[in-house]
């Protein structure tokens, strides 16, 4: 085992109390002393993350968008520049490899994909490569900052910094706030800066130097942006209704089971992405599906239990207490039919709990 | 580092135990234990009148993060439980050695106490766990 990376905001997490674990071999914050402040900081006013630990991949070439279109299960030709999308990569046999953020860029494609998943996304682009296409990993900072005073708390510190806009470039929006969701934008000293996140709030995400995010951290800190970590980040998108991948989403299972159906971009007929055959067979009908689970009495839902419904057996894929909520709520692949109360089995005792649609929370509401 | 203080006794699963005037043992888990865990969000405890053996599993601490078995320091009989945590599970971490107590037993053995570790030696454990 070699020592865990550190992010270039390492020290910054420590001086602020940060706990610190080892997360996909990187050395990273789980909390700076409770995670509930941390989410409840997120949900009503604003929050920041460093992900720089995830896997920043940029693809460009004349044939970028055709090894794209091939490898994201989403249709990456539906992007203008500075737009992004949500998508998998999925293997031949319609299993989850991973999923991703996906920018147009005016150079090309810019994807975020996991940190626990690097090595074998890398591999798999470099098996799936073509002529014409070439991808290359950034090494580059990342802070999500994320909350409902989030995109005014980044304004106020970028008016006093030197990260104006460039308009040159073909941004059309002239401050942050102008900013539509899931678009991006390059400032003037090449930070770029997406409306994007994985927590059910607005919110931004910037990706810029190792060398110039510290100082960012420290004005966003004084700004009163809380610092928050992978804990929150945790509890903030299960409520939110989104996948983690390795619990919700993996290998074997398709994501026609993974309530991600949406991003499987069925049209144009002709595209041939890879996993298309495999999973169009069950498409519009996946015996399974994964949806939600509230629990009203004391526990916590955890990843593995086993889940009783009446049209058959289930599994919590993610599982914890809901810090808006005040109980535990879940993520679960259980069969089509099921629906209404079911039983989960918690350290060999069965406890009433009921299925749901996500998301559970979002935008500060509670939608369960 | 996380507070031990000398006055009680600990085991190496992160519980302690504190001989009261009246005879009876508090139970409940340390300040690193809280530390470790998170946010406590639910505490399940055991039933007063149960008959516990020291090394019995004799209730459950959930946080947000993970869900822990706490174990009996000594054996004995239930004679109460911290109800508090009913509705402020949060009392382990803000105060675990006082408000954040789990449950009281009756010892048949006080001499139990004695093979568990003192103050220096559970803190040896917790460094060791930290390496």
């Amino acid at each position: 085992m070699s020592a865990p990376k550190r992010t270039a905001l390492c020290d910054a997490h420590v001086a602020a109390g940060g706990k610190m674990v080892d997360f996909a071999g990187w050395y990273m914050p789980v909390n700076y002393g409770s995670q509930i402040v941390e989410h409840m900081a997120v949900r009503a006013d604003a929050g920041m993350f460093d992900v720089s630990h995830m896997t920043i991949i940029d693809v460009g070439g004349s044939r970028a968008r055709e090894f794209l279109q091939r490898l994201v299960a989403n249709d990456v030709d539906r992007l203008d520049v500075w737009g992004a999308l949500y998508g998998a990569l999925l293997n031949e046999r319609g299993g989850v490899i991973d999923d991703l953020i996906v920018y147009r860029t005016p150079a090309g494609y810019r994807c975020v994909v996991n940190a626990s998943t690097r090595d074998k996304v890398l591999a798999w682009f470099e098996d799936q490569a073509i002529q014409g296409a070439t991808f290359v990993e950034q090494s580059l900072s990342m802070i999500a900052v994320q909350g409902p005073n989030a995109v005014a708390k980044c304004d106020t510190v970028f008016a006093g910094m030197e990260a104006k806009i460039d308009r040159a470039d073909g941004n059309e929006a002239k401050a942050l706030a102008e900013l539509k969701p899931f678009a991006a934008l390059v400032t003037n000293n090449g930070w770029m800066i997406g409306r994007t996140g994985y927590t059910g709030e607005d919110g931004v995400e910037i990706m810029l130097p190792h060398a110039e995010v510290a100082v960012l951290y420290e004005k966003l800190l004084t700004a009163g942006v809380t610092p928050c970590g992978l804990g929150a980040r945790d509890t903030l998108r299960l409520e939110a209704g989104l996948n983690l991948y390795g619990q919700d989403l993996d290998e074997e299972t398709s994501p026609l089971a993974s309530n991600i159906a949406w991003t499987i971009a069925w049209q144009p007929d002709h595209r041939d992405f890879v996993g298309r055959t495999a999973i169009s067979a069950e498409r519009g009908q996946c015996p399974q599906k994964l949806t939600g689970l509230i629990m009203r009495e004391k526990g916590v839902l955890r990843h593995g239990q086993t889940v009783i419904t009446s049209a058959g057996e289930g599994v919590i894929t993610s599982g914890t207490f809901s810090p808006t909520m005040q109980c535990a709520i879940a993520l679960v692949r259980i069969p089509k039919a099921a629906k209404g109360e079911c039983q989960v089995d918690i350290r060999g005792k069965q406890k009433n709990a009921t299925i749901v649609k996500p998301p559970f929370v979002r935008n500060g509401k509670i939608y369960v | 580092m996380s507070e031990a203080p000398s006055e009680i006794k600990y085991l190496a699963t992160h519980e302690w135990a504190r001989l009261e005037e009246d005879g009876s043992v508090t139970v409940g888990i340390t300040d690193h234990a809280q530390d470790a865990l998170g946010d406590v969000v639910y505490v399940e405890l055991p039933e007063e009148d149960q008959d516990l053996s020291a090394g019995d599993e004799a209730g459950v601490v959930e946080s947000v993060k993970a869900a822990s078995d706490i174990y009996a320091p000594v054996s004995g009989t239930v004679i109460a439980t911290n109800e508090l945590l009913d509705d402020e599970p949060e009392k382990v971490n803000q105060d675990p050695y006082g408000d954040g107590w789990f449950f009281k037993v009756r010892p048949t053995d006080v001499g139990e106490l004695d093979e568990m570790l003192d103050a220096d030696a559970y803190i040896d454990v917790c460094e060791d766990e930290e390496d």
